[in-house]
């Protein structure tokens, strides 16, 4: 862990930050309400990040690509995902897959 | 808690054990993973217990395990964990004032029931029909993950360091799986799906030249794939209202 003080800081202000937002819904929620619109649109945000999340652990590795092996892994899970397997399904079958496929020798 | 059990249906609490035991499970690969990348086993252990948010966690180690600036992870992570905010305005009163407690003990309570707000205890609270069953179901899984999720990781980051190879027994591969899991359920509908294909392919044309944590930043960009779709709607509406 290189800078552990900048570390610590940082892993401090997501939990704070993390927090405020837990906190401040149910307040917010007794006083204002957001248009149907601005909410579609807080959803759909959440859920691109997300998105973009699993695309780029899935298939990159630093700033190149990961090789096969993880993202057939998480393939077989959102396939299972989509046909609506149980969660420990889904993620089980995944790592299985991956760990089955680098023991094959698949990169 | 026996007013819990009398409250909840079985096949509730069961449906709940289960997504804690998810939980729990996940938890190990993060805490796996964390000692994988070069964090000392308090990290996660931390972490855990202070953000309790899976999918920012994961985040905020890989950013900075592949060298990124830890604020610039902060704010990656702050961005995902500001669904919570969305959640809070969703939810019907349930972290609010609660008439069988009062003093300074509500005031604790209301603040531990706004830390153990996450993606499962939200998903059990809004399926229950009524809010004495809502609140029921939010603060058994709440409690349930707030138990599970560090558990899981301070088990997984002394198993990891034992170890070693996680990668070998596919252990990266859950944590997408996970999330993937998690917005499965968004992704049926169509406008969504193509906005967050649109951030996806954003986010990896973007790996290879920006530093670790701005992809996913700029993958927000395919929200406006959704704002064409609500201006198009309007459009249409607009035009229907004016035809004669």
């Amino acid at each position: 862990m290189k800078d552990p003080t900048l570390v610590v800081a940082g892993m401090l202000a997501l939990s704070a930050g993390t927090f405020a937002f837990r906190f401040s819904g149910p307040v917010l929620r007794q006083r204002i309400s957001f248009p149907p619109w601005a909410e579609r649109l807080l959803e759909a945000a959440a859920v691109v990040l997300l998105a973009a999340l699993v695309a780029t652990t899935a298939l990159t590795q630093g700033h190149g690509f990961a090789g096969l092996a993880r993202p057939g892994g998480v393939l077989v899970g959102g396939v299972l995902a989509w046909r609506k397997a149980p969660f420990l399904v889904v993620v089980l079958a995944a790592a299985a897959t991956t760990a089955v496929l680098r023991l094959l020798g698949v990169p | 808690m026996s007013s819990i059990y009398r409250t909840l249906a079985r096949g509730t609490l069961r449906d709940i054990a289960l997504a804690c035991l998810a939980v729990w499970f996940i938890g190990l690969s993060y805490g796996a993973i964390a000692v994988a990348s070069g964090f000392p086993l308090w990290f996660p252990a931390a972490q855990s217990v202070l953000v309790l948010a899976g999918a920012s966690e994961f985040l905020f180690i890989g950013i900075v395990a592949a060298g990124g600036n830890p604020i610039a992870a902060a704010l990656a992570g702050l961005l995902v964990n500001s669904r919570h905010l969305t959640y809070g305005l969703a939810l019907p009163d349930i972290t609010g004032p609660d008439m069988t407690t009062t003093g300074p003990g509500r005031i604790w309570r209301r603040l531990l029931a706004s830390h153990v707000m996450n993606d499962e205890t939200v998903v059990f609270a809004l399926a229950q029909e009524d809010l004495p069953r809502k609140r029921a179901a939010y603060w058994t899984c709440g409690l349930g993950v707030l138990l599970c999720w560090p558990a899981g990781a301070v088990l997984g980051a002394l198993i990891g360091g034992a170890i070693g190879n996680t990668n070998a027994f596919g252990l990266d591969a859950m944590f997408p799986a996970v999330i993937l899991a998690l917005i499965m359920p968004a992704l049926r509908d169509r406008v969504t799906v193509r906005a967050a294909l649109a951030g996806a392919a954003i986010a990896l044309a973007a790996t290879p030249f920006l530093p670790a944590g701005l992809p996913v930043l700029l993958a927000l960009a395919g929200v406006l794939v959704v704002v064409a779709s609500q201006r198009a709607a309007s459009q249409r509406a607009a035009s229907r209202g004016t035809a004669p």
